[in-house]
């Protein structure tokens, strides 16, 4: 988990973060890279995994699948619904802007400082 | 019809216009696919992915003219070309009512345009009674995030569907059927039936019935129209059917990943498709060939189910904040709110917090997010609503009735006076109606692709 403030968040290094609705039951997000070296960054397990997903959406560990998609500089991530479709307290029908807080999470900035100014 | 005959076939082509019947699309662009030698128009009425009240109320979330408009457009191009058409889903959830709904607009455009075509309803809807049996039996698993079903479960759902495969649909085109309407179907069943009836094989045929399913949005420009798809023994090549817009290699492979919890494998009533191995490739600036789908057919046949149940009656009211002084302190002001709503539903209508439920939303503050909200820092304006849910409307209402004053005047704890806020409409109450959850996510085993479904032709029931 980055505690950074300094770094770019995935929406700096990403073309396109998105969220939505797998059915009723299911949300899946979807960070599409500009590069194979913000892709790189992103995939890396030991900044964004399993329990960096769970904090961020208060979800149970064991239930986040991360799929890692190379060949698209896609990660892609998908856990249940904490509150079904529909419901009284669901304010997000298809789950359309629960990316956010995965847009804006922090990457560390790199050993070495700043060689990665050409954004 | 073309394509009907016993000749070999090498290749099928699947048109589709939009995701959506009655999202509307540019008749140029179902003539171009038909002149590009379009075998089959697929295309989906609807999915759960509006929300429960659809299913549950059997209530499409389409208006008619814009059905009619979408059928029109689709029905006298087929009849002109002799080609089928598939819409699956119909009526936004695919209850029978909904099957019947979009089979009757059609049989009025018929007799407009002076189309006799033969037509096959699928009626999708299951009995509780009946599941029960399943149920006893074991055959009825669930899908994750839910656990076993309970047959008091099933009693409450007002509405239950399953989704067919490819089979029905099949069953109905080999009976003579040129247009067929089915209630709910796998998104990609729609796309796939005819290329697997003409023999073609089933990892590309559900891999292109995958990326054609929300129409354009597989190319680079999502509002232009539909995409045509040509599958054959080797994969299939997918090209939009908008002459200003491309299918890219990404933009196809991305789409594999919109709206499926897992971007490698997506299981259909038969089997599995599998496209860790495929392979896009730019055939040229706008069309792209994938190769290497595969798909793993199941030891057992599965139908998925979906239900929907009705979790009480709703009352909604609205107001507004644009002090900055309520602002600064919104949260300590909501959970006053909260505290004295709480409090005044007990003392004017006697209900205790576990005989009907709100939620106090702060648009503006962190209503989408609620608390995984990341931000903090007084908001410029605040909507202010109120939801209620009660097990009957003129509770709901009631309970909305005695949180008004508090909408309207309700001060924050520091303030010693008693501001007015702005409410949004006169009366500030609306009511909702049913409100409804979905509740299964199940599925069962079945011995026929075609036992859970009921096929009639012609146009009345």
């Amino acid at each position: 988990m980055t505690d950074s403030t300094t770094g770019p968040t995935l929406a700096d290094l990403a073309h396109e973060v998105r969220s939505k609705n797998a059915g009723p039951f299911w949300v899946t997000m979807e960070v599409f890279l500009r590069d194979a070296e913000g892709y790189r960054m992103v995939a890396d397990e030991s900044f964004l995994n399993e329990r960096t997903v769970a904090r961020l959406y208060r979800v149970e560990e064991s239930t986040v699948q991360i799929f890692r998609i190379p060949s698209l500089n896609v990660v892609k991530i998908s856990f249940p619904r904490r509150l079904s479709q529909g419901s009284l307290r669901d304010r997000d029908m298809h789950a359309g802007q629960h990316h956010v807080p995965l847009a804006r999470l922090r990457v560390a900035p790199q050993r070495g400082g700043a060689d990665r100014g050409d954004r | 019809m073309r394509n009907m005959d016993n000749e070999p076939v090498t290749s099928v082509r699947v048109l589709t216009p939009s995701g959506m019947l009655g999202a509307g699309w540019d008749h140029a662009t179902v003539e171009r696919g038909i002149a590009l030698g379009a075998d089959v128009i697929s295309i989906d009425g609807g999915s759960t992915d509006s929300g429960p009240y659809y299913l549950g109320s059997a209530t499409p979330k389409t208006t008619a003219k814009a059905v009619a408009r979408d059928l029109r457009s689709l029905l006298t191009a087929a009849a002109e070309a002799g080609i089928p058409v598939i819409v699956g889903s119909c009526g936004t959830s695919g209850t029978d009512s909904g099957v019947d709904w979009v089979a009757g607009i059609a049989a009025e455009v018929m007799a407009e345009e002076g189309l006799d075509l033969p037509v096959a309803r699928i009626y999708s809807e299951q009995n509780a009674a009946e599941l029960k049996e399943h149920l006893n039996a074991g055959r009825i698993h669930p899908l994750p995030p839910l656990g076993e079903l309970r047959a008091e479960t099933l009693e409450s759902c007002t509405h239950i569907v399953g989704a067919m495969g490819h089979e029905p649909i099949v069953e109905a085109l080999r009976a003579g059927a040129q247009v067929v309407f089915a209630g709910r179907a796998t998104d990609t069943a729609v796309a796939a039936a005819y290329p697997l009836m003409q023999g073609m094989p089933a990892g590309p045929t559900w891999h292109a019935a995958k990326i054609v399913e929300c129409g354009g949005q597989c190319t680079t420009d999502p509002r232009a129209g539909g995409v045509l798809a040509t599958i054959d023994a080797g994969g299939f090549t997918i090209e939009p059917l908008d002459p200003t817009v491309s299918c890219t290699p990404i933009s196809v492979a991305a789409h594999m990943l919109y709206e499926t919890a897992n971007p490698f494998e997506m299981r259909e009533p038969d089997g599995t498709l599998d496209v860790r191995d495929a392979r896009y490739t730019a055939v040229d600036d706008r069309i792209v060939r994938v190769e290497g789908s595969r798909f793993h057919v199941a030891d057992q046949y599965t139908v998925k189910l979906e239900g929907a149940r009705i979790t009480g009656y709703e009352t909604l009211s609205f107001s507004a904040i644009r002090d900055p002084l309520i602002l600064a302190d919104i949260d300590a002001w909501a959970e006053l709110m909260r505290t004295i709503i709480t409090q005044r539903v007990e003392q004017t209508l006697g209900l205790l917090p576990d005989e009907y439920a709100f939620d106090l939303r702060l648009y503006g503050h962190n209503a989408v997010l609620d608390e995984l909200e990341p931000e903090s820092g007084p908001p410029r304006e605040v909507g202010v609503m109120l939801l209620v849910n009660a097990p009957d409307q003129a509770t709901a209402t009631a309970v909305a009735k005695v949180a008004n004053p508090l909408l309207l005047h309700l001060p924050t704890p520091g303030m010693d006076y008693l501001p007015s806020l702005a409410f949004a409409s006169s009366p500030a109450e609306v009511e909702r109606g049913a409100a409804y959850e979905f509740v299964l996510n199940h599925v069962v085993d079945c011995d026929s692709p075609t036992s859970l479904f009921r096929m009639e032709m012609g146009e009345d029931r």
